[in-house]
């Protein structure tokens, strides 16, 4: 059976992103920057990409990156979830270099180096399995328009599949314009290319092997972020609920609040193990990879929406506050749980993959 | 040496001086026991060889292949599973020699005697009495829902034998033979109409002191290792991708496309993910527990499992409508042992009504999870520092 444990090296890895996290973009930071002009913010994705060196580390050191995995990728992500910070890794470090590994490009490398990013110029709903793409060019240039690209407002670079093929376009040459987003800390763009010149990466089965597998390996990691969203919700409300006292006790020691959390507990706990599942098939190429995948999307996301609501809930007034930053975890579960397909997507595709098929046609 | 080829070298050793074609059963695990290749991870000279417990899947895949007799551990699952680490734990030498092979080769069948109609969540309210009696206790009360008891030769007991103190100091742990006077064992039958627990009856037992586990008054604290162990036999089980009851539903839905609706394959589907994700968690409990962390996470996946079997059992009498109308036997049968799959879906769903009460009902468990695993507050307690026998019964 495959490891689902945490091995020393992610626990270092781990005790070092969080760590750095917490010095450089705590929540009030967090939170203070969504309404300003920059959301994202470039010195945590600096010290993350090239401080830390994290942007490479499912990449291959003779391709330019770390030469870990996707397994050490995804304690980064459940990190980066704990935080909800506002950094580009999952649309550049995941899905991007996910779509790049497939392919034999240099870009590869300047992402995994951290020097720049690039976005999947898809709709940030986009299942595995199902690639939107954009009109065939014309004489070298794509036209067309992506709704709610994940990531793009930053990048370099978009990776943008048309119908002739895969093409890398300098973002500059792009119209970007950022969409008022649920998550606050992950904003989406709309992206409009009008007779924009691209340089194709791949075509025909090449070119959707490419993107199927950056959409793959990101369902996989955000499941690993939702982890670390649900556990972010799941421990602040614990200590929230040891120091708030209603009727001369600590609210925590009313059994109706504390069964909604060790519930919550559960499900975080099983959440753990599916993720790692996930990771793990992911890291090692298992033939199962893809019913993980599926299984970790179809219950990660409800995991972390459960514990985000339940984190509001149980933490009274002040959860409802624009002032605590719950909102920022509601808002981000709540978009997980959507974006790279929803449950209901990933249980249908499941359904076909464990041969558990819909009912047909009523007789 | 005790590496997987070492403990292969050994089993096969074993074998070569030990024909278990031509021994006695009995003689040939005794013999297995004496070389330590009972239970690798116990002790040397009580069936084992320190080693790691991850290599008994080893051992007991080396004495598989050649044939050889088993011990029949679902025969004797309260033994191993809880009687044998408390005895280990806090047993004397002497005790952990007289009962650990007896028990491992199972010439002695162990059931457990905790649970009373007055004390079930709050174990710890347990009226059973254990008087001193010169080298002997003698025991008196009514003990519920014994599994095996029928069929044992012994027995875990706690029972109170300090009533003036507070309820968790009172109490004592004991070792009972069943054969002993005065111990009367009678079915208890159950919503299914089986009668597949006991009801144990106690009438001036006596009990020598040296079958006493553990201290006098510190009986609490030592079940706490049988408690512990039990949720980790509940909840565990290593299986394979639908080895549970969501197995059973998934085969109905594949052999009968005359019953599906949107509906139901959409409950159908997310039970399949939440059963696929339990079993995945009792897997990483298993790597957690291999590797040497056992973690909280036994009372996750026993709280999860309750919850499901009986979602997925029920989700199974929805799926076949009026055939599910029909049961298979309500005679009181004397089953001594669990089968989900060998009757009708309606009995899975009547048995399964019991998952989130034995072993520890789910409520029980969310408080353990909230209090030790969360560190929550407990809640106010008007018992705690009361003598028991003043507590209102």
């Amino acid at each position: 059976m495959i490891d689902l444990l945490y091995s020393e090296v992610e626990d270092d890895l781990r005790a070092g992103v969080r760590a750095m996290l917490a010095d450089r973009c705590p929540a009030d930071r967090v939170l203070a920057r969504v309404e300003g002009d920059e959301p994202y913010d470039p010195k945590v994705w600096r010290a993350l990409a090239t401080e830390m060196g994290l942007a490479g580390l499912a990449v291959p050191e003779s391709r330019g990156g770390a030469g870990a995995s996707w397994r050490e990728v995804a304690v980064v992500c459940e990190e980066l979830g704990r935080a909800v910070a506002p950094v580009p890794y999952l649309g550049s470090a995941v899905v991007a270099t996910g779509v790049l590994l497939t392919l034999d490009d240099p870009l590869l490398a300047e992402l995994a180096g951290g020097a720049r990013t690039a976005a999947l110029a898809v709709p940030f709903d986009t299942a595995p399995g199902s690639v939107p793409r954009l009109p065939a060019t014309e004489g070298g240039a794509l036209s067309g328009e992506v709704r709610g690209v994940v990531d793009a407002a930053t990048a370099d670079i978009l990776l943008v599949p048309a119908a002739d093929g895969l093409y890398a376009v300098e973002a500059a040459h792009a119209t970007r314009t950022p969409v008022v987003s649920l998550d606050l800390t992950r904003p989406l763009c709309d992206v409009a290319l009008d007779a924009a010149p691209g340089r194709r990466l791949a075509t025909g089965e090449l070119a959707t092997a490419a993107v199927e597998a950056g959409l793959r390996a990101g369902a996989a990691m955000l499941a690993s972020e939702q982890l670390g969203v649900a556990e972010w919700c799941l421990g602040s409300t614990v200590d929230y609920l040891k120091v708030r006292h209603q009727f001369g006790r600590p609210i925590g020691s009313f059994q109706a609040l504390k069964h909604r959390l060790a519930d919550v507990w559960v499900a975080v706990t099983e959440g753990r193990a599916v993720a790692r599942y996930a990771a793990a098939c992911l890291a090692t190429g298992d033939a199962d990879t893809t019913v993980a995948v599926g299984l970790a999307q179809a219950y990660c996301g409800p995991v972390a929406v459960t514990a985000a609501e339940e984190c509001v809930q149980l933490h009274g007034g002040i959860g409802f506050t624009w002032e605590h930053p719950a909102h920022l975890y509601l808002k981000r579960a709540k978009a997980d749980a959507i974006a790279l397909g929803t449950a209901d997507g990933h249980r249908a595709v499941l359904a076909s993959l464990v041969d558990l098929p819909a009912a047909g046609p009523p007789h | 040496m005790t590496d997987a080829d070492g403990l292969r070298d050994r089993v096969a050793e074993f074998l070569a001086t030990h024909d278990h074609t031509a021994m006695d059963r009995v003689e040939f695990l005794r013999a297995r026991f004496d070389v330590g290749l009972a239970w690798v991870h116990y002790p040397i000279g009580l069936g084992g060889l320190d080693a790691p417990r991850a290599l008994q899947r080893v051992v007991d895949d080396a004495f598989a292949a050649a044939g050889a007799p088993d011990n029949e551990p679902r025969r004797i699952g309260i033994g191993l599973g809880m009687a044998a680490p408390t005895i280990l734990r806090h047993g004397t030498d002497a005790q952990r020699r007289r009962f650990l092979r007896p028990l491992w080769t199972g010439e002695e069948v162990w059931c457990q005697l905790f649970s009373e109609p007055g004390a079930g969540s709050d174990l710890a309210a347990l009226a059973t009495r254990a008087v001193r009696d010169g080298d002997d206790w003698v025991v008196t009360g009514q003990k519920v829902w014994t599994s095996q008891a029928h069929v044992a030769d012994r027995a875990i007991l706690i029972a109170r034998t300090d009533p003036e103190l507070r309820k968790h100091a009172g109490i004592t742990y004991f070792l009972l033979d069943m054969t002993a006077p005065g111990v009367d064992v009678r079915p208890l039958r159950q919503l299914t109409g089986d009668a597949e627990f006991n009801e144990v009856f106690l009438t001036d037992v006596p009990i020598p002191d040296a079958d006493r586990l553990g201290a006098v008054g510190d009986g609490w604290r030592v079940a706490q290792t049988t408690l512990m162990n039990e949720r980790v036999a509940i909840g565990g089980g290593a299986l394979p991708r639908e080895g549970g009851m969501i197995g059973v539903l998934a085969r109905t839905w594949r052999e009968r496309p005359d019953l599906r609706t949107a509906g139901l394959h959409d409950a159908l589907m997310r039970l399949w993910v939440a059963a696929e994700a339990n079993r995945l968690t009792g897997e990483r409990l298993r790597q957690s527990l291999v590797a040497g962390h056992p973690g909280p996470e036994g009372s996750a996946n026993k709280l999860a499992y309750a919850a499901l079997n009986q979602q997925i059992s029920a989700l199974e009498l929805e799926l076949l409508g009026g055939e599910a109308l029909r049961h298979d036997d309500w005679s009181k049968r004397r089953e001594s042992s669990v089968d989900f799959y060998g009757r009708s879906a309606t009995y899975r769903y009547l048995r399964a009504k019991g998952n989130s009460i034995e072993g520890g009902t789910s409520e029980i468990l969310r408080n353990i999870i909230a209090e030790r695993v969360l560190g929550l507050p407990t809640e106010p307690r008007v018992d705690k520092d009361v003598p028991w026998k003043d507590l209102p019964k």
